[in-house]
């Protein structure tokens, strides 16, 4: 595939992702910060995030699976999340948070299960996205071009 | 503008010597700027420590709060400015941010993804600078410096007035006159006025003074001998002459005596309203013993001084204030420890310089003052019926009413008078109390209301505007700060201006200050339409599932560009003194879209983000070409990222865009990206 072409895929998938909201403005920041000197930023920071809520992710399954919930550390967890993946950008997974501190809020134990399978799907899919992203990018890397940097509205 | 008074008493700091040790300001400030973050979640942690770097600060990044304290323990010096989140594990944010006001007082940036309301008055009253609602971006962080400076420009302010006598001497009757007259010192604690001629004065009596004689600095250890030969005189009889006998303090003038003596006096004048909590009272008047001989001559007098500096809790605050109002001296446990009192005391500055005794010193003008700014309801008589009686809670109780403005006031003054980061509990307190209007507590507050009231007059600017707005919270901020800044313009009370952002005080708001409610009203516009946009922000999730996804997109989209807009709403709001910067993503949103909640007008007229959110709803069921007229505005996004999206760029695909209105997709009518190149 010719590097123009996969130029053009990139910039067209992450489009994509901003539109259907897996990403918002927020990662724009992320990828501003990546420079020259840090080329790899972006990369790290995603990764460090899902290593991290893959953490959090699990606590949370345990948590949700004790006789006594506690739900003041589910919603300390869920926070945690919510901060990181708004950090990042991941729109769909921060909104999933929201969701789930609602019910946690309320002490919906059936809500908070429901809820932490959608934050664990979000967080799966964003993944999957972010994945095929850095794929991408490395193709283009490796065909010697340089990432296109996305600019709001072409 | 702040930023001119700033700079000239940055020029004027660096000129002298009292400006903190191994603080100084370089010319590539804020760049080098040593900045400390503290947070659990990693990715957090090194996106904020990237941003930081970006910004040209030096980055020290720490995930656990201990570790933080322990840093900056060893090196007191070493940083000038901290940004801590609000939940750790190991402690809690606020604790933290105690921590660091006692101990090193430095400014402390709270951050969060929570932007509940209660969370970010909890910043306030703990003294935070501002918050930052996660997440953060850049821009935010670039205006971080500005409390380091505003910090050092208030403390060298202080160093320079207990330094210099006749300055000193002048000073706290400036305070006085300022008090007096109300409308001139709204919210200020030294009146805009007053200040600017202090810092002319300071100005140029620094460079003689500096020359001329060593500057007196009243360490925490000289203080305490001080408040002890005072309290052992008797407040009234305390002459300078015998204090400084009884001190017995080699190289201390008499003059260096009276002029912190003055500014004690008046300090303890403004302590005296400042407390709401009576229950508190008692418990710090009992700590105190142990610490000050005879205490409880003065134990308005110093309660106020240990609550001020936020070492005491709201309610021991109160009630000390009790004690001090003449009440039993209850003795109730405090957990006031001697290292608290001391940090009290160690503001090497006068802000000490508050007004005595309530009851001997709290004068009518002062107390009118106070009381104009608190609830409707209070009217002049009353006022002054309630100052003669110390002691008649029952005039009190209805003073007690708008207790969300006050405390704010209060809090501004509080925390002037002690370490600004150290108000933490007791504005807390009084805000929450305020805000609920706890019956019981309003009994307390009698005399603590008036003095906040006339704490707050006279408490300096500097202290209160920036504590107070200082969480980033926009409607908060923005309240407060009115007052603050427009103390010439509101008669005689700050109150209802500074208010908590509650949506009650909008009404006790537009009872009173009629000169200042169009700038509160730009400010209480904001309390409805928070919620609202958080409404709408908590639609959004569902919408999205519903609807087209672009249009979510775009909403959240413009919610970022609503931030950058804010600045174009501010100003239109007329507001002033602040930047931009304060506010912070979902303030800033929560601000603009409120706007445009309400706004009704033509989209082609709203230019800015404020059509947003009206957006937002059109979009979610309308997909026809005006949705797509509007997305004109999208050209805010632009401003945000100016560096990295050129605007001509922007502006160009966006009129594109609409002008190929016909030929666009129809399935994602709008977005913040262009959708024409995407194929489909």
């Amino acid at each position: 595939m010719e590097l123009v072409q996969i130029q053009r895929s990139l910039v067209d998938y992450t489009k994509s992702l901003f539109m259907e909201g897996f990403l918002d403005a927020q990662f724009l920041q992320l990828q501003q910060l990546q420079d020259d000197s840090n080329p790899d930023f972006v990369f790290e920071v995603v990764s460090l995030f899902f290593e991290d809520s893959e953490k959090l992710l699990n606590e949370l399954i345990i948590a949700l699976d004790q006789p006594n919930v506690d739900f003041k550390k589910i919603d300390s967890h869920v926070h945690q999340l919510k901060g990181s993946s708004s950090s990042i950008g991941a729109q769909r997974v921060k909104n999933a948070c929201i969701a789930f501190r609602n019910y946690c809020d309320v002490q919906n134990i059936e809500g908070c299960l429901t809820c932490l399978q959608q934050v664990k799907q979000e967080c799966y899919l964003v993944k999957n996205k972010f994945e095929t992203l850095f794929r991408l990018e490395q193709q283009i890397m490796a065909s010697g071009g340089s990432v296109p940097t996305i600019e709001l509205g072409f | 503008m702040n930023v001119s008074s700033v700079k000239g008493s940055m020029s004027i700091s660096s000129s002298t010597s009292t400006w903190k040790a191994g603080d100084t300001i370089s010319d590539q400030f804020p760049a080098g700027l040593r900045v400390l973050v503290v947070d659990d979640d990693p990715t957090c942690l090194m996106i904020l420590e990237k941003m930081l770097t970006a910004c040209l600060y030096k980055v020290t990044k720490c995930n656990r709060a201990e570790t933080a304290l322990s840093k900056l323990r060893e090196n007191k010096n070493g940083y000038d400015i901290v940004l801590s989140d609000v939940h750790m594990p190991d402690m809690d944010g606020f604790k933290l941010l105690e921590h660091i006001g006692l101990e090193m007082d430095l400014p402390v940036i709270m951050m969060s993804a929570d932007d509940g309301k209660q969370v970010v008055m909890k910043g306030v009253t703990h003294g935070a600078c501002d918050y930052l609602i996660k997440p953060v971006r850049i821009e935010a962080l670039k205006n971080i410096w500005q409390h380091v400076v505003r910090k050092r420009k208030n403390e060298w302010k202080e160093f320079e007035q207990s330094g210099s006598v006749e300055e000193g001497d002048r000073q706290p009757k400036q305070s006085d006159d300022a008090d007096y007259s109300s409308s001139a010192n709204e919210g200020n604690w030294k009146g805009s006025k007053r200040r600017k001629d202090e810092e002319e004065e300071t100005d140029e009596r620094d460079d003689t003074s500096t020359l001329k004689k060593p500057r007196v600095v009243w360490s925490v250890e000289l203080h305490q001998q001080f408040v002890a030969a005072v309290n052992q005189l008797g407040i009234d009889k305390a002459v300078p002459k015998k204090i400084l006998e009884l001190m017995n303090v080699p190289g201390l003038t008499r003059e260096n005596v009276a002029s912190h003596l003055q500014k004690y006096r008046l300090y303890l004048r403004r302590l005296s309203g400042v407390s709401q909590h009576q229950s508190n009272l008692s418990t710090i008047i009992s700590a105190q013993d142990p610490t000050f001989g005879s205490l409880s001559s003065l134990s308005g007098l110093d309660l106020q001084t240990l609550a001020a500096t936020g070492q005491l809790p709201a309610q021991s605050l109160a009630r000390l204030q009790a004690a001090g109002l003449g009440r039993a001296t209850a003795k109730s446990g405090i957990p006031i420890t001697l290292v608290d009192q001391r940090n009290i005391f160690s503001f090497e500055n006068p802000k000490l310089r508050f007004g005595e005794g309530q009851q001997q010193h709290m004068t009518n003008k002062q107390q009118v003052n106070l009381l104009h700014g608190i609830p409707t309801t209070m009217e002049a008589k009353q006022l002054v019926s309630l100052r003669h009686a110390a002691q008649s809670v029952g005039n009190m109780n209805m003073q007690v009413p708008p207790p969300g403005p006050q405390s704010s006031q209060n809090n501004p003054l509080l925390m002037q008078m002690g370490q600004q980061q150290q108000q933490q509990q007791s504005r807390g307190q009084i805000l929450v109390d305020s805000t609920i209007n706890h019956a019981p507590r309003l009994s307390s507050m009698g005399q603590p209301i008036l003095s906040n009231g006339m704490a707050t007059n006279v408490s300096s600017r500097n202290g209160i505007p920036e504590n107070i707005r200082a969480p980033g919270y926009s409607q908060t901020p923005s309240m407060l700060n009115f007052p603050m800044n427009h103390a010439s313009e509101l008669p005689g009370n700050c109150f209802p201006l500074g208010s908590t952002p509650g949506v009650s005080n909008l009404t006790s708001k537009g009872a009173f200050q009629e000169d200042v409610n169009s700038e509160i009203k730009g400010s209480g516009g904001f309390m409805p339409s928070y919620d609202v946009f958080n409404d709408l922000n908590q639609h959004k999730p569902q919408s999205w599932e519903l609807q087209n996804v672009g249009i979510a997109f775009d909403s959240s989209q413009h919610s970022n560009s609503l931030q950058g807009n804010l600045d174009l709403t501010q100003s239109a709001l007329g507001q002033q003194g602040f930047s931009s910067g304060q506010m912070n993503g979902h303030n800033r949103s929560a601000a603009v879209a409120s706007k445009a909640v309400f706004s009704t007008g033509d989209v082609k007229e709203l230019r800015s983000a404020q059509n947003v959110n009206q957006h937002l709803n059109n979009l979610l069921v309308d997909n026809t070409i005006r949705v797509k007229s509007e997305r004109v505005c999208d050209t805010s996004p632009a401003n945000i990222f100016p560096d990295h999206f050129g605007q001509d760029d922007l502006m160009s695909a966006l009129l594109k865009q609409q002008e190929s209105v016909a030929s666009s997709e129809n399935e994602f009518d709008f977005d913040g990206y262009s959708m024409n190149n995407i194929p489909v």
